[in-house]
């Protein structure tokens, strides 16, 4: 991002006037809101923002925001958004889209995208169903679901996000929750103010086709104990009443509580998002419930250089050695003769 | 150097170099050719080489070849038939047995004719004899065992000393046609003499050696084709795809646009995205993507924030690219697409030749998808479509398809280098903050082009996308709106501004040749020589394919007949048949993989101008 001037807005100077239309209850109503707030925060000029995004319920989201918008075809927004950050590294570019958007027919590109560290945010809605084709299972789909398209049960193994995007060398992964607005909003300053691609997954409800799917981590009766919000430098410390934290036993993680075996707060791990090294995070974004909670918040953030700066720097230097300075001096260079 | 008592005095020379495809007989041919070029004859080359990189040695299916037709006079194709064959193996008299002239001279390395390769090359024992060429004029050199004393002293292994051989052969040429080895030489320390030294100067050596032994052995006769007689002017040589390239390069600069290409390499149309790889010092962002939709799709998002984006693909690759033309046919963005035609269905023919993607360009898409289709038709005008189609695509917010195909992508000729000051400025349509809402569908009313609003931009931030909308940009599913823009995308399309047909010989006669893009030299050449014989025939060329030109009825009407000749099944001459159903059309189609020749073309003229 070059010389940005700071601006004042209100998340509603970032509505666009077109009426929201997903589902009543849709967890993408609270992903919107958190984004427009964290734009709000994050004082961009408006006209600096691309959203670009592909097919799907979630897709249709640069509608609803008056900023630049490209909505684009079925699976392709990783592919369309780095051409813009590529075309136009000044521009702040968000790439919206969903778990078969990204994952299934945009796999390819997903990958590629955050192999390439293009400085791309990517908040991926993982609601593990297709939404907009009423409900056939997706990537992410855990083995055995019922659908439409699998009226006996999947027998395929589902996509982790975070699996994907550390095996890709990927360099920053958050996690989130549709409707939790305060982390979602910090999460999503955080992955913009990342230089490089930045994967964010939320947690999102559809309502219609896979109500409840992530219920029983997400509620708010159950969620302070089924999930941990990880933050850099600080000690992994949960529950409702901060009395359990995650260890590292041998090589693997455990959870335990905090005052039983003489386990003090100096036991507990402490976040380090910087670490290079992908392993922890990738055990760390693999927890799953009930053996541990669920990690929420930014659990990578390594950057490197970004393509979109390396391209930059690339011409820079060529330019500077190179004796073409126009087309007259390429179409003259090498072998000609006179007649 | 040399004395030459006796000399052939032609106005054009056809000389094919045919190897194993290790042999190097792209790299000689090149060389032959920019020699003759900077000696100052016009030509036309056609190199004409296998998919497989290394297919097994000394079978018919590994021959390279390159062909080149240099002249006194204007040369406008590779030529039909060869006066001179370089023969590294008997598989290559095998592959070019046909494409010889009677009495054409044949250089082949003896050391090569071991029964073991005959036998391979399919041949019983004695290749020439089996293939009816005993009346040429066959010289029998012994290469490989030249190269070696040549370079006994060298201290180079067998295997170094043998990738000379083609040199010797090059060097055999050059004292044929008397030709300097300057340029080859430099060319040798070039490429060589940072690296391997050594090898430089082995292949100087070699070189030499064969120009020497050619003098010697007094069994050739030296040709002279004279400097041609062409524009004054500074020249270069060029193949398509880098006139291609050079083409966006001369757009960017015009259109004061940066240039992105997102492209996956695909015979034959890599050499597009390597070439503009290579001008980073002219700014191109190039992005070698994942596949052939992220080529496309990167495209249409460096074009969405406000690049001269194009893409570079063959036939398989624009199928890929379908969908995502059509958001581009949508979105109503500047992209261009370049389509180095290649002989198919699905893999088809890589490395050959064919005009069979015409169909897929101008209807390949789901929906009611137009697009602009431009063609073009020589090696070195490549530059100008190339331009042509950028300056449609940005000033009329559209995706064009330029259709080249691998006989122009690889084919080279001398090119009279343009100065930039000459072309044409291109103006797109950029919207500009008014202090209201900008509508990203309001059309210009004579031209129906929307207006360009590059993300950054304050005050114009706006919403694009693949659904049907209105003149606002939101989402409509109104049953008249759709028809309305969809017929206005039609119309859009239709209003591009495109030059008249000219006609090539009289305005009116027995017979109209038609044709469109890359067949130009092929049916230029027959009319020409037709007409050289008393022949009421006539020719004119395609470049521009959709819109059709205005004139094209008004032409066709002054014709009794009207033949229209492809390298496909019929595609173009169907197109006519719709667009202008009056005309009684002939066709003539060859799906070969290879150019016209333009013996065949003549022939089948002639035959329907005596009613046969």
């Amino acid at each position: 991002m070059a010389e940005i001037k700071n601006t004042q807005y209100t998340a509603k100077d970032l509505k666009s006037d077109q009426e929201v239309r997903w589902c009543p209850g849709c967890g993408d109503h609270g992903i919107l809101t958190s984004i427009q707030k964290a734009l709000a925060e994050l004082g961009v000029p408006k006209e600096k923002y691309a959203f670009i995004s592909g097919i799907g319920c979630s897709s249709r989201f640069p509608y609803y925001m008056n900023t630049y918008g490209f909505h684009s075809i079925h699976g392709r927004a990783s592919a369309i958004a780095s051409g813009v950050k590529v075309a136009n590294p000044d521009l702040m570019v968000w790439q919206i889209t969903g778990d078969g958007d990204a994952l299934a027919i945009g796999g390819n590109h997903f990958i590629h995208l955050v192999r390439r560290n293009i400085d791309i945010n990517v908040v991926l809605f993982n609601n593990e169903i297709y939404g907009l084709t009423k409900g056939q299972y997706s990537p992410t789909s855990h083995k055995g679901i019922v659908t439409k398209t699998s009226p006996f049960g999947t027998i395929e193994e589902p996509f982790k996000v975070a699996e994907l995007v550390i095996g890709a060398n990927g360099r920053f992964f958050a996690r989130t929750i549709d409707y939790n607005i305060n982390l979602s909003t910090e999460v999503y300053k955080e992955a913009a103010l990342f230089k490089g691609t930045s994967v964010v997954e939320v947690l999102q409800n559809c309502v219609i086709f896979n109500d409840g799917i992530h219920s029983n981590v997400t509620d708010k009766e159950v969620r302070d104990d089924r999930t941990i919000i990880l933050h850099h430098g600080e000690p992994m410390i949960f529950g409702k009443d901060n009395d359990k934290g995650i260890i590292l036993d041998g090589l693997k993680l455990k959870v335990v509580k905090l005052g039983e075996n003489g386990i003090t707060e100096k036991n507990i791990l402490v976040h380090d998002a910087h670490e290079p090294n992908p392993g922890i995070h990738y055990m760390l974004a693999g927890m799953k419930y009930p053996e541990y909670p669920v990690a929420l918040g930014v659990i990578r953030s390594v950057e490197s250089q970004t393509y979109d700066s390396a391209i930059t720097e690339q011409i820079d230097k060529v330019k500077s050695k190179s004796s073409i300075k126009c087309v007259d001096d390429l179409l003259h260079s090498g072998s000609t003769w006179e007649v | 150097m040399g004395k030459k008592s006796q000399v052939i005095e032609r106005d054009a020379v056809v000389i094919r170099f045919s190897g194993d495809s290790g042999d190097g007989m792209q790299l000689t041919g090149t060389l032959f050719s920019n020699t003759s070029a900077l000696f100052g004859n016009d030509l036309a080359t056609f190199p004409d080489y296998p998919a497989e990189i290394r297919a097994p040695q000394g079978t018919v299916g590994g021959v390279s070849g390159f062909q080149v037709n240099i002249g006194h006079n204007e040369v406008n194709t590779p030529g039909d038939y060869a006066d001179v064959l370089v023969a590294m193996n008997p598989a290559a008299v095998r592959a070019n047995a046909k494409w010889v002239k009677d009495g054409a001279t044949i250089i082949y390395d003896s050391d090569n004719f071991t029964e073991k390769n005959i036998l391979k090359a399919g041949y019983k024992a004695d290749p020439f004899a089996e293939d009816k060429l005993e009346s040429h004029n066959l010289i029998g050199a012994p290469i490989a065992t030249l190269v070696k004393e040549a370079l006994k002293d060298m201290e180079l292994d067998q295997k170094e000393i043998l990738k000379t051989k083609n040199m010797f052969a090059l060097g055999i040429v050059y004292w044929m046609f008397d030709r300097e080895l300057e340029y080859t030489e430099s060319f040798i320390d070039d490429k060589f003499k940072k690296k391997k030294p050594k090898m430089a100067e082995a292949n100087k050596k070699v070189l030499r050696a064969g120009y020497y032994y050619a003098e010697t052995i007094e069994a050739l006769t030296p040709f002279k084709i004279s400097p041609a007689d062409i524009a004054k002017g500074t020249y270069r040589n060029i193949t398509g795809n880098t006139a291609t390239a050079w083409g966006f390069l001369a757009a960017a600069e015009k259109s004061g646009l940066e240039l992105y290409i997102g492209s996956y390499p695909i015979t034959p149309a890599t050499a597009v995205l390597e070439e503009l790889a290579a001008r980073k010092d002219l700014g191109v962002k190039s992005f070698q993507a994942e596949d052939e939709i992220a080529g496309i799709c990167t495209t249409l998002g460096a074009s969405f924030a406000g690049d001269l984006a194009v893409t570079s693909t063959s036939g398989p690759g624009l199928a890929l690219k379908s969908e995502a033309i059509g958001l581009g046919v949508m979105a109503e963005l500047p992209i261009v697409i370049v389509d180095v035609q290649r002989g198919g269905p699905s893999t088809g023919l890589p490395t050959k030749t064919e005009q069979s993607d015409l169909f897929q360009a101008l209807y390949g898409r789901n929906g009611e998808s137009p697009v602009v289709v431009v063609a073009a038709s020589t090696p070195s005008n490549c530059f100008e479509y190339a331009f042509r189609a950028a300056k449609i695509a940005l000033e009329h917010m559209t995706p064009v398809i330029l259709l080249t195909d691998g006989y122009l992508a690889n084919g080279s000729e001398p090119w009279k280098i343009p100065s930039m000051k000459d072309m044409p400025a291109i103006n797109p349509p950029y919207a500009k903050y008014e202090g209201k809402e900008f509508l990203p569908y309001e059309r210009d009313e004579k031209t129906l082009v929307r207006k360009w609003a590059v993300p950054g931009t304050f005050g114009l931030e706006h919403r694009i996308g693949g659904l049907e909308k209105t003149i606002k940009g939101t989402v409509s599913y109104i049953p008249e709106n759709h028809e309305k823009m969809v017929r206005m995308r039609e119309e859009k399309v239709q209003r591009v501004d495109v030059p008249d047909l000219k006609v090539f010989g009289d305005d009116k006669g027995d017979l109209l040749v038609v044709g469109w893009g890359g067949t130009y030299g092929h049916l230029y050449t027959a009319v020409k020589e037709l007409r050289e014989q008393g022949y009421k025939v006539s020719s004119t060329h395609f470049n521009y394919i959709k819109p059709l030109p205005k004139n094209v009825a008004e032409v066709f009407a002054k014709y009794k007949k009207i033949v229209v000749c492809e390298l496909n099944g019929g595609q173009f001459v169907n197109y006519l048949r719709m667009k202008h159903q009056q005309f009684a059309y002939l066709q003539y189609n060859r799906v070969q993989g290879l150019p016209f020749t333009v013996e065949e073309i003549k022939e089948n003229c002639i035959k329907i101008l005596e009613g046969k």
